[in-house]
């Protein structure tokens, strides 16, 4: 698709009275006044109308110009854009699992059910945590349903509390979440080795704080080795540990936040548990706690009683709902498919793979790129432009011209510490092969900083659009074709 | 570079004194850090602001920050010219692209900030 005239918009290919159907001829009498009296809408105007060839060439093209997990790696930090097995997709496809009507009686769906419960399980395990709710429909929905857990035990105890602390290389959404959650939200600093300031976290830590939120590992890659004396600074004063389950991907089946005294953490299926994210598929996010805050899970609730699942909505203390009816039921059972498939040693495996792509990617663009931070890393590392600054080069010009190696470029300009970050995370699903096409891209673009800078700023080049004018999208978005 | 008649906070602010009111604004540092700015969050006219705390919000394409007021105070004007045209901040942001007005509750903790060079030489000190 490349160097191909530009694709117009579906609207400006219409034109009036086409279809991309064919009705039989009617051959009962009309009823015209079947519709009387229900409100119709008539202001739609301008609707496209096109042909079936039209339509199905239009978004072939787009989607040709597109870049997807299936065509390559996809290192966007802390996102954890694995490859997903297409088998999982097979199954959930399934017409018992995938045309389940949400509202049938239990006694139907017992083995739909019996999967939630089972994969509930396996989460627990893999986690260590005690009780678990699959209702939150994506990450930053988990870590919501997460901090009103926390606000709702603390307010049973007859005070709500008024400060939640959050790291200075938190993802974005963490403080977002305390806010909608109605707490204030205080900066815990970073130490040299980029993990939490010990001596500042205790500094912040009073009865007027309900809980700490951190990432393990964090979002530098950098395991958080304190975990346990900063679960017991936040416990000392009754606040609660919350975990971002972001990067569950460099832990699962090693280590267990339950066992490094986590109290509450989400999990994203669609990152670890391979199930599509990013356009190809709803998230899921869901939620595991310690038994303290069981009381206060989301209803309803998964009871097996002698062989028998039961969806209960009588918890008294439950936050209530956060979703209608039962989560993403289809992406649960695509993780579960994994998981089952994976079983344990290749738990492991995986999350040993992705560490070491990982440190692969770092040990080979080292001394090229900066690392602000030397610390050890797990599963994703964060390089900065500083040795490209010199050139007048910055992340923006590298991300834009590895699109013209036909790459993906990492995640960029976060976490916030790290200035003029790439955030990269391989993931355990790229080969040798693929890692290696990386690297020299990375390398590549690191001689054309300094030999031919211009190249990287005025990159891409090759791609279906260039560079975009990102300021001017988000100062004046256009939202809505219009005339 | 840096006004000889600012004060300048290390989270990289600067406020002009006049009389008992202080304008506060980010310096030339804050804005080439945080690249091209394209939303403005000013906070009401008569709310009140203790030392170091946020006090309005800027988003550029990059990220989005708070904006810490250096000393205590009410808010007795804002800049509705940047929420218009939030790149005043960008193109002259020690002067047309000040943020808000404040009313200095003490005047003493403008002690502890810097002045022009002393801040110039915090800037060096950065590693970036």
């Amino acid at each position: 698709m490349i160097n191909a005239i530009r694709e117009p918009l579906i609207f400006e290919i219409s034109s009036p009275g086409k279809t991309a159907f064919k009705v039989p001829a009617l051959d009962v009498p009309e009823k015209k006044d079947l519709l009387a009296g229900v409100p119709l809408r008539t202001d739609i105007e301008n609707f496209p109308e096109v042909s079936e060839p039209e339509i199905a060439r239009h978004f072939t093209r787009l989607s040709q110009a597109n870049y997807c997990v299936d065509l390559g790696i996809y290192p966007l930090g802390s996102c954890t854009m694995k490859y997903n097995p297409k088998i999982n997709e097979k199954i959930a496809s399934l017409p018992g699992l995938a045309q389940a009507h949400p509202l049938a009686p239990e006694e139907l769906v017992q083995g739909n059910l019996e999967l939630m419960k089972m994969l509930e399980k396996l989460l627990l395990e893999i986690t260590g945590m005690e009780a678990i709710t699959l209702q939150p429909a994506a990450g930053a929905h988990g870590e919501l349903t997460g901090m009103m857990l926390i606000r709702a035990y603390h307010q049973a105890q007859g005070n709500p509390r008024k400060y939640v602390l959050i790291p200075d290389s938190a993802h974005g959404t963490n403080p977002s979440s305390a806010h909608i959650c109605g707490y204030t939200v205080k900066e815990v600093k970073s130490n040299e080795r980029g993990t939490v300031s010990l001596e500042d976290l205790a500094r912040l830590m009073d009865e007027d704080v309900a809980a700490l939120m951190v990432t393990n590992p964090n979002t530098l890659g950098v395991f958080e080795s304190d975990i346990c004396q900063i679960a017991d600074i936040v416990h000392s004063r009754g606040g609660f540990l919350y975990m971002d389950g972001a990067n569950l991907n460099a832990l699962a089946g090693i280590t267990r936040p339950g066992d490094l005294k986590v109290d509450v953490m989400h999990l994203n299926l669609h990152k670890t548990f391979s199930t599509p994210h990013g356009g190809g598929g709803p998230g899921a996010g869901p939620v595991a706690v310690k038994k303290i805050l069981e009381p206060f899970l989301p209803v309803p609730v998964i009871e097996e009683k002698v062989g028998f699942y039961h969806l209960n909505y009588q918890r008294p203390q439950s936050i209530g709902r956060v979703r209608s009816f039962y989560g993403q039921f289809l992406v649960a059972v695509k993780a579960l498919a994994y998981i089952l498939n994976l079983g344990p040693a290749g738990l492991k495996e995986m999350v040993e793979t992705a560490v070491l792509n990982s440190n692969y990617l770092r040990k080979n663009l080292e001394g090229l790129y900066e690392l602000k931070y030397d610390t050890p890393t797990l599963h994703e590392c964060v390089f900065s432009d500083k040795y490209q600054k010199d050139y007048g080069v910055t992340n923006l010009d590298i991300s834009k011209r590895l699109l013209d190696y036909g790459l993906h470029p990492p995640t960029m300009s976060f976490p916030l510490i790290v200035h003029g970050a790439l955030m990269i995370e391989p993931t355990e699903t790229e080969s040798r092969r693929d890692l290696d096409l990386f690297i020299e891209a990375m390398k590549a673009i690191a001689r054309e900083a300094k030999e031919n800078p211009e190249v990287l700023r005025t990159a891409p080049h090759i791609t279906y659009v260039r560079r975009l004018d990102e300021v001017q999208a988000a100062r004046n978005p256009v939202l809505r074709w219009e005339k | 570079m840096y006004p000889e008649n600012l004060y300048y906070s290390q989270d990289h602010e600067w406020l002009k004194i006049e009389g008992e009111e202080a304008i506060l604004g980010i310096t030339d540092f804050a804005q080439k850090q945080l690249g091209d700015i394209i939303f403005v969050d000013l906070p009401a006219v008569g709310k009140t602001v203790e030392a170091h705390q946020a006090i309005a919000t800027v988003e550029s394409v990059k990220s989005v920050s708070d904006i810490y007021s250096p000393v205590a105070g009410e808010v007795v004007q804002v800049n509705q010219e940047v929420a218009q045209t939030p790149e005043l901040i960008n193109r002259d942001p020690h002067g047309q692209g000040w943020i808000l007005r404040l009313k200095i509750k003490d005047k003493s903790e403008l002690n502890k900030l810097m002045k022009a060079g002393d801040y110039e030489k915090f800037l060096e000190g950065l590693e970036h």
